[in-house]
């Protein structure tokens, strides 16, 4: 910043100015080789992880079902790799889309309420304190879910089963630990609400002043203006964010790990303990005492979620991609 | 359908910075009123606040009172809401609403607040609405196209269809035609001297050619300097002011001294 104010030194005229641009032709090529360098080291640690996944979860994947019932503990007899690992996923997309469809609304209430209700200052607090939830630890969340979410959230459930209990979802009986996937799910949906309304919340102040106008001058009250003009050029928006959301709650460990009591079943029963469970949380519980094909066995579930995740990010970023089109930008 | 409005010692005020002063003015009913005058001298913010839109910008107050036939349009019982619905307007840049078609963005006045349209008339709507606008023709084998596929000039005629299409009394126009090119121009000027049968038109331009081919009327407003407000210089027949105007500044702007 001194260099900036200092006098124009006396020099020579070409001279100086010629190996001014010299250096200055350097700086740039090394800024490029750091940018491209940032780029392939991406590259390389996306390749190293699926590497790594793929030679680790070989033993396990070509095993026979004898040899990993002999060796993992818990594994049922006669069962191929693939179908012992099915529950897990299924527990893993039961809980993250149970989260999702708790966090999508909630963040989008929130995000409109920050883009275009609440006065500029009470605006501006309120994105900080959504931004300082994604700053708080999962074994806080943990914690939390345990101590205080789950017996609070005792009564909703036996509310939900006893009026709903025809639903699938809420089918009885309901555990009274409250350590279930219901409660796991409002945790995990508090813990990807940050992202998917700070996601959101841009998408919905970008939304084109003109086409605010467009709508208002017609007639339209807030509501309709956020309607007609602010929604559907959000839309795409919102859905990228949302699936940003659900990547990170397929992922979550943690918070999954300390509250839900786990179970091995294709349910959808929610509200009772030992039903489901997640992979990583799994993984987590059963690595420290895992050695030989049941570590190969674990990583390739790791695989599984990895493969899962990668699938999630790509689809958002798809939607984003198309979104371009019906940016209003023309 | 249309109405007069009459507009009594109006100040705007954005926080405590006065944009406009003094403007008294009367708007006859199905006529063309333009308003003419250097960038930054209130007239598009004055235009705006004949149906309320400056509110938009948090700040944005007037006092003073605009009255359409003989209701204050800043009264204590009055939603801005119904203002607007009353006092369509058309903007600067084409803004249909890009993820609609063509058929919606037309009936997106009439669908606002949950208003039921049957079938049968929302088609006759839209064919009344476009045809209003002299778009029918070119679009009638494509309203389920998006309507940012138009060209600029096309946009703006569906903007002026969607504004018809709630049937307003008044029709504000803000420079409608300055983002066009000269054909596109020359259909949006004959398409409001149509309009001017049915409905009372405040257009602003800064195009003094535009105003002397397209109003009946027209007021010059002018600035003194920065940070100064906007004042409403004089207001007079089209042909008055673009020949015999009272005052030197308008002769001035007229004939291309400044501004």
């Amino acid at each position: 910043m001194t260099t900036t104010v200092s006098p124009p030194p006396q020099r020579v005229p070409g001279r100086p100015r010629r190996r001014k641009r010299t250096t200055d032709r350097g700086f740039n090529r090394a800024f490029r080789w750091i940018a491209v360098g940032a780029g392939v080291l991406i590259l390389a640690v996306l390749a190293a992880v699926a590497v790594f996944l793929l030679q680790q979860a070989w033993p396990a994947l070509t095993a026979g079902s004898d040899e990993l019932a002999a060796s993992v503990p818990r594994y049922p007899e006669d069962t191929s790799l693939l179908e012992y690992v099915g529950p897990l996923v299924f527990g893993t997309l039961l809980a993250a889309a149970l989260a999702l469809a708790i966090a999508t609304p909630v963040a989008m209430g929130i995000a409109l309420f920050i883009s275009h209700y609440a006065p500029r200052r009470l605006s501006q607090l309120l994105g900080y304190l959504v931004d300082l939830l994604a700053a708080v630890p999962s074994v806080i969340y943990g914690l939390w879910g345990i101590y205080v979410l789950g017996p609070a959230a005792l009564p909703v459930w036996e509310w939900l089963s006893s009026w709903f209990g025809w639903f699938p979802l809420f089918a009885g009986p309901v555990s009274p630990t409250s350590r279930v996937l219901a409660t796991v799910a409002v945790v995990l949906a508090v813990m990807i609400l940050p992202i998917i309304t700070a996601v959101a919340r841009e998408v919905f102040l970008q939304t084109p002043k003109l086409h605010e106008e467009a709508a208002l001058a017609l007639g339209a009250t807030r509501w309709e203006m956020v309607r007609t003009a602010v929604l559907p050029f959000g839309r795409s928006g919102v859905i990228s964010a949302a699936m940003l959301g659900l990547g990170r709650a397929l992922g979550e460990t943690m918070a999954v790990l300390m509250i839900l009591s786990p179970g091995f079943l294709y349910s959808f029963k929610i509200l009772d303990s030992a039903q489901q469970q997640t992979i990583a949380a799994y993984i987590a519980l059963d690595f420290p005492e895992a050695s030989g094909l049941a570590v190969n066995t674990l990583i390739a579930t790791g695989l599984v979620l990895f493969v899962i995740t990668l699938a999630v990010n790509m689809a958002a970023r798809a939607i984003v991609a198309r979104r371009k089109d019906f940016s209003g930008a023309n | 359908m249309a109405q007069r409005i009459d507009v009594k010692d109006l100040n705007i005020y954005y926080g405590d910075f006065l944009a406009v002063q003094d403007v008294s003015m009367t708007i006859d009913p199905k006529s063309v009123t333009a308003f003419i005058g250097p960038s930054g001298c209130g007239k598009s913010t004055f235009l705006r606040t004949l149906n309320r839109m400056h509110e938009v910008i948090p700040g944005a107050r007037v006092e003073g009172t605009v009255e359409m036939e003989g209701v204050d349009l800043y009264g204590d019982d009055i939603d801005p809401v119904a203002v607007r619905r009353n006092v369509g307007m058309v903007f600067q840049r084409p803004n249909p609403f890009p993820t609609m078609s063509i058929r919606d963005n037309v009936l997106a006045g009439v669908r606002l607040n949950n208003r039921r349209i049957s079938k049968a008339d929302a088609e006759e709507l839209v064919e009344g609405s476009l045809r209003g606008a002299n778009l029918w023709n070119e679009v009638k084998d494509r309203l389920d196209r998006p309507g940012s596929g138009l060209s600029g000039g096309q946009q703006q005629r569906l903007c002026i269809a969607r504004a018809i299409a709630v049937k307003p009394q008044v029709l504000l126009m803000d420079e409608p035609c300055s983002a066009l090119d000269p054909i596109s121009t020359l259909a949006i000027e004959d398409l409001i001297g149509e309009l001017k049968q049915d409905y009372t038109i405040v257009i602003v331009t800064h195009n003094m050619q535009q105003a002397a081919r397209v109003s009946d009327r027209t007021a010059f407003f002018n600035i003194a300097g920065t940070g100064k407000p906007g004042r409403l210089i004089e207001m007079n027949e089209t042909s008055t002011i673009f020949s015999t105007p009272s005052e030197q500044a308008t002769e001035d702007y007229v004939s291309g001294r400044f501004g």
